[in-house]
């Protein structure tokens, strides 16, 4: 018995060469393909400013945060054995925020140290935790859901008061900005902030893929094919948390693209829940990449940050995934 | 494939759920060869017991042993590879091939699903057949009905081809004839050498089928052994508050659930 090797994974990674070389060359001053590459490779003066300093940080900072939201998404979808799973739905994101912001205006480090990731690492696993400790670890989802929500709602109320107090005006613009999610004027300094982190993160879901496919039939199954289910859980929610506070630290919060990349893929990896990792994490940088992208296209005065984009396309999706799953998920354990 | 006969064995065995004891320092010894089925009134640990011997709680004094070793000190994938489980009322949680969900059964031995090794495809489409579902491999298994979905997760247990099968109520989805085929099948499992137990609430196919019964009541072991010397009208008056009539067929056993007693 053999699966027929799809041609899903060359596919994306085809589409992402396509987007990337489309996000090298999008932009307000119009240089032309030919022009953008050779800017890359050698100096070539305002176009290798442009291409080098600007859209080639934005480009890979799309393509890591798009693929690390992606893989967390199919992880903890096949961890939770649910179809809506996502960081975001966990308030996740927003306690990543509320920790960057924490250290931002305790005035102690700029927005470019390594304190940055850090904190925002550990709001987004304070969450986690709290979450799983008051829904309890054999919650449904729908009380999952509704822990996130309180949690994702104290983190906002703090940031808010965070805000509120802030004596200087044009910091409360900037943070407010910054929460929004976006990828413009990064630079290469954010990239090698957030690369390590991310890589750990795609390490620690990977790891984890043999065991996700037991747990399609339930923790006492996969534990009696000898799956060992905590550290399954602990790699998949520690590599979800650190993926999503090192991605919010460098770019704010943008959300929904790891609820939707697994969808995406699942039809054509057979619904294999191991099988839809490494696709849902190319299809989520692919995904970004092209939200990001389209942020450029959209005639504007100034540009539509990408976190408002997403949440734009991702919240229809979601709300379409519950109407079409609603009968399923009223009693589904998590 | 099948190992020789491993003989499982629960030693003073207690678990605690909490502050209550579920099962209260029980001894029993499961012999290679036969076929055990668990009988006992709803709460009396009879899942708790099926699964402390499959190796999935951690008792609160005593031990389980596969051939005198103890479970606890066993690596899980040895323990996954001796010991196959089936849960009760197991669920699948997206719409897989059938042929996928039976091929997880061959994890413990390290074979992955989109990968097995020659010997593996033989257990899956074995496994697949022997409960009537070949012409099903390529169909989604949330798809299935009730029964035949339960009889997809029981080919799952089988195709590990462990020398030791504990099954939670594999007949309880099943229509009369399936109930059958499936209790011929563990039967046959055993007879084949392999350790087989059963949680059961049918009481006339226990009778018929088991080797040996285990009557559980509130945690304690009340009678083991073969169906005609455990199964009496007054035990089962007492264990399950209920008035039978028991009459010697040729096949065996048949037991007339007549009317509850009224509660002690």
């Amino acid at each position: 018995m053999s699966f027929a090797r799809s041609p899903l994974i060359p596919g994306l990674i085809a589409l992402i060469g396509i987007l990337s070389l489309a996000s090298l060359v999008i932009g307000p001053a119009p240089i032309g393909v030919t022009e953008a590459l050779k800017a890359l490779a050698s100096d070539r003066g305002a176009a290798s400013i442009v291409v080098r300093e600007i859209r080639l940080p934005r480009t890979l900072l799309a393509l890591m945060i798009g693929g690390i939201f992606g893989l967390s998404g199919a992880g903890l979808q096949g961890l939770l054995r649910n179809p809506l799973a996502d960081t975001a739905v966990f308030g996740a994101p927003q306690a990543a925020a509320f920790g960057a912001v924490l250290v931002i205006y305790s005035g102690l480090v700029g927005a470019l140290s390594w304190a940055l990731p850090f904190a925002a690492i550990a709001g987004a696993l304070l969450s986690v935790a709290l979450v799983v400790a008051v829904a309890g670890r054999s919650a449904t989802i729908v009380v999952l859901v509704l822990a996130g929500l309180a949690v994702g709602s104290l983190a906002g109320a703090g940031t808010s008061l965070a805000i509120s107090l802030s004596p200087n005006p044009f910091a409360v613009t900037e943070i407010v900005f910054w929460l929004l999610g976006s990828f413009e004027d990064r630079s290469m300094m954010h990239v090698l902030l957030a690369l390590p982190f991310i890589l750990l993160a795609s390490l620690l879901i990977l790891s984890a893929a043999p065991g996700l496919r037991a747990l399609a039939l339930g923790e006492d199954t996969a534990r009696s094919l000898g799956i060992h289910v905590p550290r399954l859980r602990a790699l998949i929610v520690a590599g979800a948390a650190i993926g999503t506070g090192a991605s919010v630290a460098v770019v704010g919060s943008i959300g929904f693209v790891g609820l939707v990349a697994p969808h995406l893929v699942r039809p054509f990896v057979g619904y294999d829940p191991a099988r839809t990792l490494m696709p849902a994490g190319l299809a989520g940088a692919a995904l970004l990449l092209a939200a990001d992208i389209a942020v450029r296209l959209i005639p504007s005065q100034a540009e539509v940050r990408v976190g408002v984009l997403t949440a734009l396309l991702g919240v229809p999706f979601f709300l379409w995934v519950i109407a079409r799953r609603k009968a399923e998920l009223v009693e589904t354990p998590a | 494939m099948m190992q020789d006969g491993i003989r499982l064995e629960a030693r003073a065995l207690s678990v605690d759920f909490g502050d209550s004891r579920a099962l209260a320092a029980l001894d029993l010894a499961l012999e290679p060869g036969r076929f055990t089925v668990l009988l006992g009134p709803n709460g009396a640990g009879k899942t708790t017991l099926l699964r402390a011997l499959a190796g999935l709680i951690v008792p609160a004094a005593g031990a389980v042993t596969l051939n005198g070793t103890s479970l606890a000190l066993m690596r899980p994938s040895v323990r996954a590879q001796a010991i196959a489980y089936l849960p009760q009322g197991g669920s699948i949680a997206w719409p897989l091939p059938v042929e996928s969900v039976v091929a997880l059964g061959r994890l413990p031995h390290g074979e992955r699903p989109d990968s097995l090794p020659p010997s593996g495809p033989d257990a899956v489409a074995g496994a697949l057949h022997s409960v009537g579902l070949r012409d099903f491999a390529q169909r989604p298994a949330t798809a299935l009905s009730g029964g035949e979905r339960a009889r997809v997760l029981l080919a799952r247990a089988l195709a590990t081809q462990a020398p030791v099968l504990l099954v939670d109520e594999p007949v309880a989805a099943l229509d009369p004839r399936h109930q059958l085929v499936v209790l011929d099948l563990l039967k046959a499992r055993a007879r084949a050498g392999a350790t087989v137990v059963a949680i059961m609430h049918d009481l006339t196919l226990a009778a018929r089928f088991a080797d040996d019964i285990v009557l559980l009541g509130q945690g304690k072991i009340e009678a083991f052994g073969p169906p005609e010397s455990v199964m009496t009208g007054p035990r089962l008056a007492a264990i399950f508050g209920i008035g039978t009539r028991i009459l010697r067929e040729a096949g065996g056993l048949v037991i007339v659930t007549e009317r509850p007693l009224p509660e002690a």
